[in-house]
């Protein structure tokens, strides 16, 4: 084998060895969980489901379902969605662990909660 | 029968009585008369001249206007309230002036505070306004509200001013709702009331109005104010008070002590009596009856004959 076709295999070896960490690569991201989510619906003056228990990094969107406008407020001032109309969404994701209230600014007697542990 | 008790209302209490026994629906309360005192705001100074009350004077409510709305029952808040303002331009006697008891928008958009406003001025009248939580929604909490239909009034839209001798209070509980309470006056507000009643003499007679009635109608729906005895508590040494409120969209009425308590129909749709639906929603009612369930309200006030007489009518002509 001369030198030059040496390099060459070695260039060969080692593009196959790329090759073949790009798809450990791919798979890997294939395999990763995708991002949590869980929905709310605004239906009848209440959130459909007052408490909400996630972990930490979920979305949760509402959507509110009433012929009446709504907002997602939070009691601590974390979040406040724009006022929802029939049909509109609002999305919020919780990073971090802990009990969350929020209530609708318009109707404050519709109340509800979101619990986020590990 | 209209241009009797338009004789009637001038002639005294026979014929006045007669006008009520005429309007069937109305309620009527006893008030002990009083002398006001001036003390006014921008808003008040729109009002026609104050000058002590030797003839009785009438104003109207309407409530509730929600322009913008467009779902079932009502496909055209706009058309519902075009007609209740006709129905106001149509009363025996022309108001001096009207009272908007909150939810003049559905969403708070510019549009909408400008149609009710354009559609408004077609009465030629003064129009008061207190602001409904619907008319709270735009980004800066109110401002939008305010800046076009509370000139001159504090805080989140509240102010005072007299008319022929009555003093009428514009309350705000529809600002800073807390987390699972009903309506909120607030501590600044209350205070504010306190000095505004202050110096007045109890034989003066009172109307309150605020968007959300000030006494517990249905706590379930959030039907009441959870700092309104503290309000009543000041209002209490005063021989006559009239409370006028909107946002249940239905016609509810009680007398306590001095106080009358009453709530006016929404021009825009009807919402159901208390707990008798999964919710407060709109109540869905088939065409025909939409019109027999949206209404205004007119308050008639002879001074001398200790009478204030409130009317309910619905816009069905």
């Amino acid at each position: 084998m001369t030198p030059e076709s040496k390099t060459l295999a070695f260039q060969a070896t080692a593009l196959a060895g790329g090759a073949l960490l790009l798809s450990t690569v791919s798979v890997m991201t294939r395999a990763a969980p995708a991002p949590a989510a869980a929905s709310v619906e605004i239906a009848n003056f209440t959130f459909k489901a007052p408490v909400v228990t996630v972990k930490p990094g979920t979305t949760i969107t509402w959507t509110n379902a009433d012929d009446i406008p709504h907002t997602v407020t939070s009691s601590a001032g974390l979040f406040k969605s724009k006022v929802l109309d029939s049909g509109e969404k609002f999305s919020f994701t919780f990073a971090k662990s802990g009990q969350f209230g929020y209530f609708c600014s318009l109707h404050p007697h519709m109340t509800g909660s979101v619990i986020v542990k590990a | 029968m209209l241009d009797d008790m338009g004789d009637d209302l001038g002639g005294g209490r026979r014929g006045f009585l007669k006008c009520m026994a005429w309007a069937g629906t109305g309620a009527l309360f006893a008030f002990e008369g009083g002398i006001g005192s001036s003390i006014g705001l921008d808003a008040a100074l729109a009002a026609p001249a104050k000058h002590m009350v030797t003839q009785p004077f009438t104003f109207a409510q309407i409530s509730d206007s929600h322009i913008g709305f467009n779902k079932p029952p009502n496909a055209d808040a706009r058309a519902t309230f075009r007609e209740a303002i006709a129905k106001v331009k149509a009363l025996p006697h022309r108001p001096d002036f009207v009272i908007h008891t909150g939810d003049v928008s559905q969403l708070s958009r510019d549009e909408e505070f400008d149609d009710a406003e354009q559609m408004l001025k077609e009465l030629g009248l003064p129009v008061f306004f207190v602001p409904g939580e619907h008319d709270m929604l735009d980004p800066d909490g109110g401002k939008a509200f305010l800046s076009r239909f509370g000139k001159g009034s504090q805080g989140a839209g509240w102010y005072s001013f007299d008319h022929r001798g009555v003093h009428f209070v514009a309350l705000v509980n529809v600002a800073d709702l807390k987390p699972g309470g009903m309506g909120n006056l607030g501590a600044a507000q209350l205070k504010w009331l306190k000095s505004d009643l202050a110096a007045r003499p109890s034989s003066q007679p009172i109307v309150v109005f605020a968007h959300i009635p000030l006494w517990t109608v249905y706590a379930d729906w959030g039907w009441g104010t959870d700092d309104s005895a503290e309000a009543l508590k000041l209002l209490a040494r005063f021989g006559s008070v009239t409370v006028l409120n909107g946002h249940i969209h239905q016609i509810t009425q009680k007398v306590e002590g001095r106080v009358a308590f009453h709530t006016a129909r929404s021009t825009a749709f009807p919402q159901p009596a208390p707990g008798t639906a999964p919710s407060p929603g709109p109540l869905k009612v088939p065409p025909e009856k939409l019109h027999g369930m949206l209404g205004i309200t007119d308050a008639l006030f002879v001074r001398g004959h200790d009478r204030i007489a409130l009317i309910d009518s619905t816009l069905i002509a």
